[in-house]
Parts: C-alpha cells; structure tokens; sequence
C-alpha cells in the first residue's frame, strides 16, 4: 500500500536520517581524514576536518615497514584460507542436510550451533597447549585451522538455508539424466547456489577478518594477521595517530566493501536464518 | 524395448503403508496413466520406477532385467517432473544436452540430437534462452526435450500439465499424445484429473489408497467399472450413485447409473423429481434433479434442453446401461 | 526424498564437517575440565596432581571473580540497553522514506565491519583521549573540563565502543523485521483511530518482539566473550575495573600461567554461556519447525 508522503515530512526524516548517519559514521571518517594528516596536524587542536595539507606520506611509511604486508598477507590467508576449507566441508554437509534430511538432521545442525557458542576462553587453555606442544602457535596454519573451526557452523548454517530454497525436483532430474553425484553438485547445485556462496563466503571472510581472540592469543611477530597488527599500536610510546590512521583505514577498507555489498544477506546469516 | 514389470512392489514411509501391494504389467510402445485420488501414493510409485525412490518390498523388472536397486541413471528412464526441474542457470539448449553431455557424447552428435529434439517441439527460435524467459507451456516442452534425447525405454511423467492454464493444457495434451504415436515409446503418465487419464491412455491404472482397483483401457472402464470406486472416480460428470429401496428393487446395494444414461421427460417416466440448478454448457446441459425417495440425480441431456428452478420432471434410466454393485462395493 | 543409497552418500558427506567440529568441541573441552581438577601451573612444571574442586573453589571465591562477574554483567548489561533502544530508534527512522536513504543504510552498519582491536583504539586515542581527543575539545569549546574516559569511567567507555560495534546488528536485524510488517495492518489502526504512540505499541512492538529476542540473545553470546577491546585500551584496569570474566581468565592462563585455575574458569564460563545458548537454540529451533 503506497502510503502518501508529504515532502516537509520525508525532509525532517533527510535530516534526521543523514544526521543519525554522519554521527554513527563519524568515528571511521574521522579515521580516514586523519589518515591524511601529519603527525603534528593529527593531534592539533582545534581539530582540523578539512582544511589541512593532505598528505599520503603516512600509507607510504606503513607499507614501507618491512613488516607491514606481511600481516596483509597473513589476514588475506587466514580469512580466505580458513573461509575455502570451510566452504570445502560445508558444501557436502549442507547438501545432505538439505536434500537428503533425516529425523536427525534438525538435531545436527542445532548441535553445530551450540558449538558456535561455546565461550573462547572455555578452550583457551588446552588449546594454547596443544598448538604449543604442536608447534602451531605463531603459524598462518594454526589459526586458519582454528578458524575454520569457529566458522565452520555458520557456513553450514547459511549454505544450509540457501540450498533448502533450491527444489530437491532439480536434483533429482539430474540424477535421472545420469549424472554422477560430483557431478550433480558441480554443474547443477553449485551453480544454482552461486548468490548463496558467494554471500556465505563474503560473510565469513568478514568474520574471519576482524576475528580478535584467536589471533591475538595464538600469535606473535610471524602469523599476526593485521587485527594483532594494530593492536601493536596500543603500547603509550607508539602514539603514531596519522599512522595508527593509515594503517587502520588500509585494515578495514576492504572489508567495509565487502560488508557493503554482502549486506542484504547479513542478516540471514548472523541469525542463523531466524530472521529474514 | 520399454516393457516394466512390477512384482509385489510395496511402499512404506516408516510405519506407514502407502502402497501396501502391487502388481503390474507394462507392455512395450504402451501409454499408461495413473489416476487416483491426490495423496493415493501415484507419485510414489512413479519415483520407484524411477529410482528416486527405494522399494521397500517386491521387484521392478524392466525389460526382462530386475533393476530393483538400480541407480536412477542406469535405468534407461526420462522423467517429466510437474515443476518441470530446468536447470535455471542453463540455456535451453544446455537443458537439452545436459544428459547428453552426462552421457559423454560427443559434442557433434549432441548438437545434432538437441537440435533435432528442439524440431519436433517447436523450441528451435528458443535454444538461446533461459527457462526464466520461457512460458509454461515452453518450459514444458524444454523438459520433454531434454527427456527425448536420451531416447529412454519409457517416459515417466508426473503430472506434467497441472501448472498449465485449463487451454494449453488441451494443447498440451494433444502434443504428448502425438509425440506418443511418433516415438511409440512407453509412456507412464500420472495424473489425478480423469479426463487426462480417459483422452490419452491405451491403459489406465486406477489407484486408490496405494492399491489397484481396476486396470483396463478407458472404455472398458467406462462400461464396466470393477466397483464404486472406480465408477465414481472415470465419467465426467460423476456416475449417479443411488442407495436404498431403488437399489434393492434391482438386487444390489449400490445402484449406478451415469447421468448421459438417464432420459428426462416433462411428462412421463420411472421416477419423479423438482428440477434444481441447470447448467447449460452449449453442447450439453446438465441437471440436477431432486426425485423423490431416491436422492439427488445428475442428468446429462442436449443442449436445447431447456428447464426451470422447481419444475416437475420424469427421469428413466436405460435398464441397459444400470450397474449393480453389492455391499462391498464389488460390480455384481 | 531418498534413496537408500543417497542417504548413505548423505551420511558420508556430512560426515568430515560432523567429525571435526565434534573433536573440536569435545577434545579441548574435555581437557579443560581434566586441567580443571588439578593443581597445573607452567611456571612449576611437574608439580601437577589432582586436587578436586579446590580450583573451582578458589575460583569462585576469589573477589576478582565477584568483580569480573558483575563488569561481565554490567557490559552485556549497559551494550544491550543502548543497542537494543538505539537500534529499535534507528530501524524507525531508517524505515521511512527519505532522500539518499540507501547511503544512511551503508553508513550506519559500517561500524559492524571495522576490526575491534581498529574501533578500541580509535575511541581511545583519537576521540576519547583526555588532552587531544576530539571529544576533550568538544567540552573545552563548551567551557567544560573535559572527562579522562578510561581514567574515570573506565568500564562505561569500553561499554560506548562495544555498542557502537554491535548497534548496526541490532539495526539491522530489527529493520529488516520491521519491514516484514504489514503495511495494510497499520492502516486498519490508523483507520479504527489509534494514534502514533498506541500504533507503535500495540502493532509495532509486538511484531519485532521476536527479533528484539534474537538480537539480545545473539549479542549475549558474543558480549560475554568481549576481549579484544579491553586488552588494547586498559588492559582490564584501572586495578579490575574493566576486567569481565573473560579477561579474568585469560590473564590467569596467558599472564599468571595458571592452567588449573584458569581452566575451572573457563569451565564456569562455558555454563554461563549455555545458560543463554539454551534460550537461543530453543527459540531458532523453534523457528526451524516452521
Ligand atoms: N517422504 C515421505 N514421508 C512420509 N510420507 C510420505 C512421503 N512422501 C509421500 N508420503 C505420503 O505418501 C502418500 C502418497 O503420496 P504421493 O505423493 O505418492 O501422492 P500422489 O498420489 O502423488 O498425490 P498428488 O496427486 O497430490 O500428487 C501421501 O499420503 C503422502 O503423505
Ligand atoms: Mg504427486
């Protein structure tokens, strides 16, 4: 129903709306206008906005720190690499869960999420140990394993979701025009399912992203993804603030892209399909 | 070759018996129609030709080979499905090759059959497509194409034509049949609306809660229907059904007798009644007569015929054309 | 919808993700639990025995846990009152119509995608820092001595950054359910003389109530696991000022090297976290049903 709507009041809600917007938005911006500021420009007061000499010196010191790119790199394998292994287990088991469902099924996946909420430091310790006596503490492999773990019932969840909404009937015609089950998932699931990855994926690279438990705890100088990275800003003598900045705005950038373009499906998948 | 034979073939989801017993004989080139009641379990038996489906008892034999618990794909079958099942993300010409490709033949030779396949159906201006931009009745032809093409030993169609308006729907039916004369493959075809089941079979199956009541070509089903279930079920309108001292008067319990079968006089016949609602199709007018003693009788006439609400008639059945049933509704 | 053989390929498939995600909960689950029961510390290694509840016991007794506890309680507490409020607020005003409508959508649930260790540190230094902090200048420009944040009200700022993570979640999820509302509903009592208020009341409250549910429940779990924030801004100080149980537990294990003790916490804190679980996995199993 097309309710009618005066101009004065869809003005008051402009207002409003931008103003709500701007206020909540601000602390990034303000991150980002930093970014361009000198050192001595960053903490001035009166704080400049605008009017200041841009200058992208602080991008080039970070990325010049010899180890800068090495946690990029440690963030883009950690969160990709744990996200495709995820997809790897999860693709199978959301297949089964949807179209070949038992009395069981329900119980499963209301398991896989009770797993999701177990507190961290319930397992910290043995964990700490384990990669210790493991050799995997400070190692990209470690936390992509661990992270695929934590993430692991969230891909389930929402694949799971996805797929229940593609009629079994397809399948099955496949199967009928002689293809293989490998085959039946690659050319006819799949691709059927592609908007549903896609935002699973996007989802979880977001999630393994900004993951900030595992990855301070189980790492120091070699597997930091860029989380502990700037956590190494936090000590009183580096109050670098443009680098802090820079550094910052390099870190989230990407991933408020990715967090832009996957938002309708956000909701879906962080409620675990209770709303939609 | 297409003969299916079923022996003994019994369904049962968990604790539930669907289908309890079945035995079937299908022969080669035959076109064959479930029809039952919704719910009667004619899917299911269709998805256990199929392979989509396992026994849970009994053997299905095609062509002389038990295939009981043979994969869907190994069967040599087509399925229609009622949804249809296209491939959304293909075109149509991808749809059709797909158990082609599957079947790892050679891309020539798929061409040629696709392209072949989409002469006989009219969807040559079409391969290029995506389901999403075809109509009903289009996508229905891309699932009966995509089901040719393997050349299968039989058909299984569920359903096929119930997403289709009342008008394509007589198209359609039409066009199966002519594909059936052409191919003169074997055709199981499900339906629930007797009319399908009457126009296109050369044997119906007249299921009813998972069991068999009557198997036989529509016309023998038509003059001498097994029992009242069948009797009710093929005719369109419904056989008049008429219970009581009527009945007992011709020694059975049952009393039927279809309404193209009873005569309508304004002045004289066997049994009196008040004329109720009139439907005037054209050709044909139905009428709904109240008779006294007797019920609610239905009498299919010409389409001159003109009555009024509450007018006094006089119906007569043709002795001939009465069929008697006993208590258990078995045909005496 | 199956075939014997499918449900047997079935089993297989699901099988990889069900075993690991099995031993990943229940190994180091069990070896939390085992440590538990012993006197374990890695600075006095081959001193361990078993000791029964004692680390429960000490645990439980000790006063930090007491003042964990309740920072624990007054963070899920204070983050809930604010996101839930804010967001029912915001998805109001986001539900109307206006001018660059999409554009306000992106900036408000921007703050869910930034990094806590990014978001704790730019509160901090950059808008909360007592000298150079824009929110010190602000007071100053309206004559006011500017507040020492994490000085004075250490836990009520760590509580602002959290909840300015989590309100773009809460916004979302109680917009997108506030657009699932029947527009011809609202009309009808609009049509039967309802005014604003009594509409939002009657109709509005009732229909989110569900949503309003998973929000606070999704959010309690992630909330009693908040660490990431502390550890880079106060480090759970002043003295346990803003030290939640999480903290608590991992300065024991990680700091003081307390296996034993930290592992009876960690057990304390998975009962917590499955006194809510428990709501949560009803009410999503319930909707699952559906
Ligand atoms: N997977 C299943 N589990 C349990 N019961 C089932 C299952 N599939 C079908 N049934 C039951 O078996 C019976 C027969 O179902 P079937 O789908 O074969 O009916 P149908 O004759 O095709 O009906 P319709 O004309 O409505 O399509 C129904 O009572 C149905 O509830
Ligand atoms: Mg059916």
């Amino acid at each position: 129903m097309a309710r009618s709507v005066t101009t004065q009041r869809k003005l008051t809600f402009t207002i409003l709306g931008w103003a709500i917007g701007l206020l909540i938005f601000f602390p990034i911006l303000w991150t980002f206008l930093t970014s361009f500021k000198t050192e001595g420009t960053a903490v001035a007061t009166p704080p400049q906005f605008l009017f200041f000499d841009w200058t992208l010196e602080n991008y080039h010191e970070v990325q010049s720190r010899s180890d800068y790119m090495k946690h990029v790199t440690n963030s883009v394998v950690i969160s990709v690499g744990s996200t495709l292994i995820g997809l790897a287990l999860a693709i199978p088991a959301a297949w089964a869960m949807a179209f070949s469902p038992t009395k069981r099924t329900k119980d499963v996946l209301m398991w896989m999420l009770s797993t999701k909420m177990m507190p961290p430091v319930g397992v910290l310790v043995p964990l700490y140990l384990i990669f210790r006596d493991w050799g995997l503490l400070d190692t990209r492999l470690g936390l992509v394993a661990v992270l695929t773990m934590i993430n692991l019932p969230i891909i389930v969840w929402m694949l799971y979701t996805y797929f229940k909404e593609i009629p079994g009937e397809i399948l099955e015609a496949a199967r009928m025009d002689g293809a293989s089950l490998m085959k039946e998932i690659v050319y006819v699931l799949t691709p059927m399912a592609v908007p549903g990855i896609a935002s699973t994926m996007l989802l979880n690279i977001i999630l393994a992203w900004n993951e900030a438990f595992w990855t301070l705890n189980l790492t120091a100088a070699n597997a930091a993804p860029l989380t502990a990275f700037i956590a190494s800003y936090s000590s009183p003598e580096g109050l670098f603030w443009a680098k802090l900045s820079a550094a910052s705005t390099m870190a989230i950038a990407p991933i408020l892209i990715m967090g832009w373009f996957s938002q309708k499906q956000l909701v879906r998948g962080l409620t675990f399909g209770a709303v939609k | 070759m297409g003969s299916i034979t079923l022996e003994k073939v019994s369904k049962s989801f968990g604790t539930t018996a669907v289908i309890p017993e079945i035995d079937l004989e299908i022969v080669d080139g035959e076109f064959v129609v479930f029809v039952g009641p919704s719910g009667c379990g004619k899917s299911t038996l269709l998805r256990m030709i199929a392979g989509l489906e396992d026994l849970s008892g009994g053997r299905i034999i095609i062509d002389g080979k038990d295939m009981s618990s043979e994969a869907p794909a190994k069967r040599g079958l087509s399925m229609v499905f009622q949804s249809y099942a296209l491939y959304p993300h293909m075109s149509v010409y991808g749809n059709i090759a797909f158990p082609l490709k599957m079947n790892g033949q050679d891309k020539a030779a798929i061409d040629k059959k696709v392209k072949d396949a989409a002469h006989i159906l009219n969807l040559t201006n079409y391969l290029d497509r995506r389901p999403g931009q075809l109509s009903g009745g289009q996508r229905q032809r891309v699932a009966i194409g995509r089901a040719i093409v393997r050349q299968p030993k039989a058909f299984l169609f569920d359903e096929p034509l119930s997403n289709l308006d009342a008008a394509l729907r007589g198209n359609m039916r039409l066009e199966i049949s002519d594909l059936h004369h052409q191919l003169k493959t074997t055709m199981i075809y499900v339906t629930h609306d007797q009319v399908e089941a009457m126009t296109m079979a050369d044997k119906i199956v007249v299921l009813n809660a998972g069991r068999i009541e009557q198997v036989g070509s529509p016309l023998d089903l038509y003059r001498s229907p097994r029992n009242v279930f069948v009797a009710g079920f093929i005719g369109s309108p419904r056989m008049n059904l008429i219970e009581g001292q009527e009945a007992a008067k011709h020694n059975a319990v049952t009393l039927g007798v279809r309404p193209e079968h009873v005569r309508i006089s304004k002045t004289e016949g066997a049994w009196k009644g008040t004329v109720g609602v009139t439907e005037h199709l054209g050709s044909d007018t139905f009428i709904h007569v109240q008779v006294d003693g007797i019920g609610k009788i239905t009498v299919r006439t010409d389409g001159d015929f003109s009555t009024d609400f509450g007018q006094q008639v006089f119906l007569t059945p043709e002795p001939a054309r009465l069929h008697r049933f006993d208590a258990n509704g078995q045909a005496i | 919808m199956a075939t014997l053989q499918t449900r047997a390929t079935a089993r297989l498939m699901m099988s990889p993700a069900v075993i690991l995600l099995f031993l990943w909960m229940i190994v180091p689950l069990v070896m939390t639990l085992y440590f538990s029961f012993l006197r374990y510390n890695l600075l006095m290694p081959g001193t361990e025995e078993f000791i029964g509840f004692l680390n429960y016991q000490y645990f439980l007794t000790d006063p930090a846990f007491f003042t964990a506890l309740g920072n624990t309680l007054m963070l899920v507490g204070g983050t809930l009152l604010i996101t839930v409020i804010g967001g029912i607020l915001l998805a109001i005003v986001l539900d109307q119509p206006f001018w660059g409508q999409g554009i306000v959508r992106l900036l408000v649930i921007a703050p869910f995608f930034v990094m806590p260790t990014v978001s704790a540190l730019v509160w901090k230094n950059m808008l909360m820092h007592p000298v150079n902090g824009l929110f010190a200048w602000i007071a100053r420009s309206f004559g006011f001595q500017p507040i020492d944040w994490f000085a004075q009200l250490p836990l009520f700022s760590i509580i602002l950054i959290v909840a300015w993570q989590w309100l773009p979640f809460a916004t979302l999820i109680l917009l997108t359910a506030l657009q699932s509302l029947d527009g011809e509903q609202i009309e009808a009592a609009e049509m039967d003389g309802a005014g604003a208020l009594s509409r939002f009341y009657y109709l509005v409250l009732p229909h989110m109530s569900r949503a309003i549910t998973v929000v606070i429940l999704i959010q309690t779990i992630f909330l009693l696991s908040v660490f990431a924030e502390i550890l880079v801004t106060t480090n759970g100080g002043p003295g346990l000022q803003t030290t939640n149980i999480t903290y608590l537990i991992y300065a024991q294990a990680l700091l003081q090297f307390d296996v034993g003790g930290a592992s009876a916490g960690g057990i304390v804190a998975v009962i917590l976290a499955n006194i809510v679980a428990f709501f949560l996995i009803r009410l999503i199993g319930k909707n699952l049903e559906r």
